[in-house]
């Protein structure tokens, strides 16, 4: 497993992974712009495109952590974010949740689900693991579409409230609503950030750099795998949650495995390994979603071709190519 | 006298589908010493080795360590014990500096390494030794690279560093001068010397000058069993191991 992550010849990002003081005043910059791009932003676009952006951008986020950092590659990450996504909904609808607690409780399921799921999944490495992981993704997809009567089936769960804020305010109004999702991404990028460059931070990456060697030192490999799967898991529910609130629906679609394909995508041509990278890649995936949509099913074409093009020519992903031109982690 | 074996094995068997590696091993390393286990090609060395360290589960008989059994103990926990091992190949975190490869080993016993709401910055208090230990290897001016910048020969001389890091009471190594230049075994060979003092150390080596030179006692092996033992002057002289060397074709071209 050492290196799902790194396996090319060209490590992505590879030089560039540590944080000296120079680069961590180049990030709390970054973390400023990033806010200030967040106040202005609901005022330039559509706040429900931005929003939807700040969910798969959180969910990209919450990914890499596994990936990027801890050299984990699932390919069923959908199934936290999904069943996050309807819980939080059935909450909110049928037990009349506020919306924080919704998305709370759609978290916390995402998180004992990874941890299920994370216990069986590391104790098969590479490819295997992958595998493990997206087999346990279905059967949360075939359980969504059996169990009509919690997920709505082939419907979903639509229209659901969004709800008084604190059972306070209001957040009908699309731009009351984006100041709560903005929070809620800072908050997780943020946590991230620090999880990265914490004492559990360093060794993952030693784990994710050379398994054997982070085990012949002591330390016990599996609960640091299985840790940093649970911490993946439980934001990518976080993303997921919010998503239902914000769009007042759930459907099989974030439970398919498209949907885990989509956030590698996102993940790989925003940079695999950087920071920001993944925030980047949502907004190019969203945008093209969006923006293409009159194009139909080409969309799926189109992104492929972009997945293609990224893939050849610039492996480090859009941030890591920047990264490395200006020599700085990112 | 068995207080001054710090480990030994005894009827150290492993099997693989039909084929036994390792057939009935007892070796017994006394504290203190740097023991060398020699070899040809296909004499069981390497996972002998892996036994001795848990990457392998053993078939039969037991391996103990300071008196403990530790035949069933995951490679994770035996380096708690104070037994760490290299690597033959380079085990280095390769996208991680110089300094900050040493300073993961010395993190280990901090117990805060659960705490991902924590800031590296807690780590700093840790840099001044791993800088001494960068230094002690020779590798101060690359302190900052990463580690799969450097060398190869630089790069066993980091692992060292990061070995000495959790200042283990007894090292394997396995093959330390492997693809080296003359220059970085005379630098490594020294290294051994030096950390040797207070340690005990069983090291896998073919390079058999090194062995001659460095050893107080050789263990050698020939198709999973022990052929011969003693220091180099009898070993070296033992017709067996002599048989054993050229029959396979002169071992691996070190003399």
């Amino acid at each position: 497993m050492t290196n799902l992550a790194s396996t090319t010849d060209t490590p992505a990002a590879a030089v560039l992974t540590e944080t000296d003081d120079g680069a961590a005043r180049l990030h709390r910059n970054l973390f400023i712009a990033i806010a200030a791009v967040l106040v202005v932003a609901p005022f330039v676009a559509y706040p429900v495109f931005v929003m939807k952006v700040l969910c798969f951008a959180l969910f990209a986020l919450a990914f890499n952590l596994l990936l990027g950092y801890g050299g984990l590659l699932s390919f069923g990450h959908a199934a936290y974010f999904g069943m996050a996504s309807y819980v939080s909904a059935y909450t909110a609808k049928n037990w009349g949740l506020t919306p924080e607690l919704a998305i709370l409780l759609g978290t916390a399921v995402a998180a004992v689900l990874g941890t299920v799921f994370g216990a069986l999944a590391i104790r098969r490495q590479g490819i295997y693991f992958a595998m493990i992981t997206l087999a346990l993704a279905q059967m949360v997809f075939f359980f969504s579409l059996q169990t009509p009567r919690f997920t709505g089936g082939e419907d979903g769960i639509q229209a659901v409230p969004r709800g008084k804020l604190f059972g306070l305010v209001s957040l009908a109004d699309d731009r009351v609503l984006y100041w709560l999702v903005a929070a809620i991404f800072m908050g997780g990028l943020l946590l991230i950030y620090r999880i990265i460059h914490s004492p559990f931070g360093q060794v993952c990456k030693a784990i994710r750099d050379n398994e054997p060697r982070a085990i012949s030192l002591g330390y016990r490999a599996n609960q640091y795998k299985l840790m940093v799967f649970v911490l993946s898991a439980t934001l990518a529910g976080l993303a997921g949650a919010t998503k239902a609130i914000v769009f007042q629906l759930a459907s099989l679609t974030d439970v398919y495995w498209t949907m885990s394909g989509e956030v590698v995508l996102m993940t790989l041509v925003g940079g695999l390994g950087t920071v920001f990278g993944p925030i980047v890649g949502a907004i190019v995936i969203v945008a093209m979603q969006n923006y293409l949509a009159t194009l139909g099913a080409w969309v799926t074409v189109v992104q492929g071709v972009v997945f293609v093009v990224c893939v050849l020519l610039f492996r480090e992903g859009i941030v890591g190519v920047i990264a490395k031109a200006i020599k700085k982690p990112l | 006298m068995p207080e001054d074996t710090i480990l030994s094995t005894s009827g150290l068997t492993k099997e693989f589908a039909g084929f036994t590696a390792v057939n009935g091993v007892d070796l017994k390393v006394r504290r203190g010493s740097i023991h060398a286990l020699i070899g040809p090609n296909g004499a069981g060395k390497t996972t002998c080795f892996n036994l001795l360290t848990k990457f392998l589960a053993p078939t039969r008989g037991t391996i103990l360590y300071n008196g403990r059994d530790i035949t069933r103990e995951k490679p994770a926990e035996i380096a708690r014990l104070g037994l760490v091992r290299s690597f033959q190949i380079s085990a280095v975190f390769p996208q991680l500096s110089v300094l900050t490869n040493v300073r993961i080993a010395l993190q280990r016993k901090r117990g805060d390494n659960f705490d991902f709401w924590r800031s590296e910055r807690t780590l700093k208090s840790l840099d001044e030794d791993a800088r001494r230990l960068v230094e002690a290897v020779g590798l101060s001016s690359f302190q900052a690279l990463t580690a799969g910048e450097l060398s190869y020969g630089r790069k066993r001389a980091l692992e060292i560093a990061t070995t000495l890091a959790l200042d283990p009471e007894m090292l394997l190594l396995d093959e330390p001068m492997a693809g080296m230049g003359r220059e970085d075994v005379e630098r490594i060979e020294a290294l051994i010397r030096k950390v040797s003092k207070d340690r005990t150390i069983l090291m896998v080596e073919h390079n058999l000058s090194v062995v001659a030179s460095l050893s107080d006692r050789i263990t050698v092996l020939a198709r999973g069993q022990v052929l011969a033992e003693g220091d180099y002057a009898a070993v070296s002289k033992d017709p067996r191991v002599v048989e054993a060397y050229i029959g396979s074709g002169g071992g691996h071209g070190h003399h």
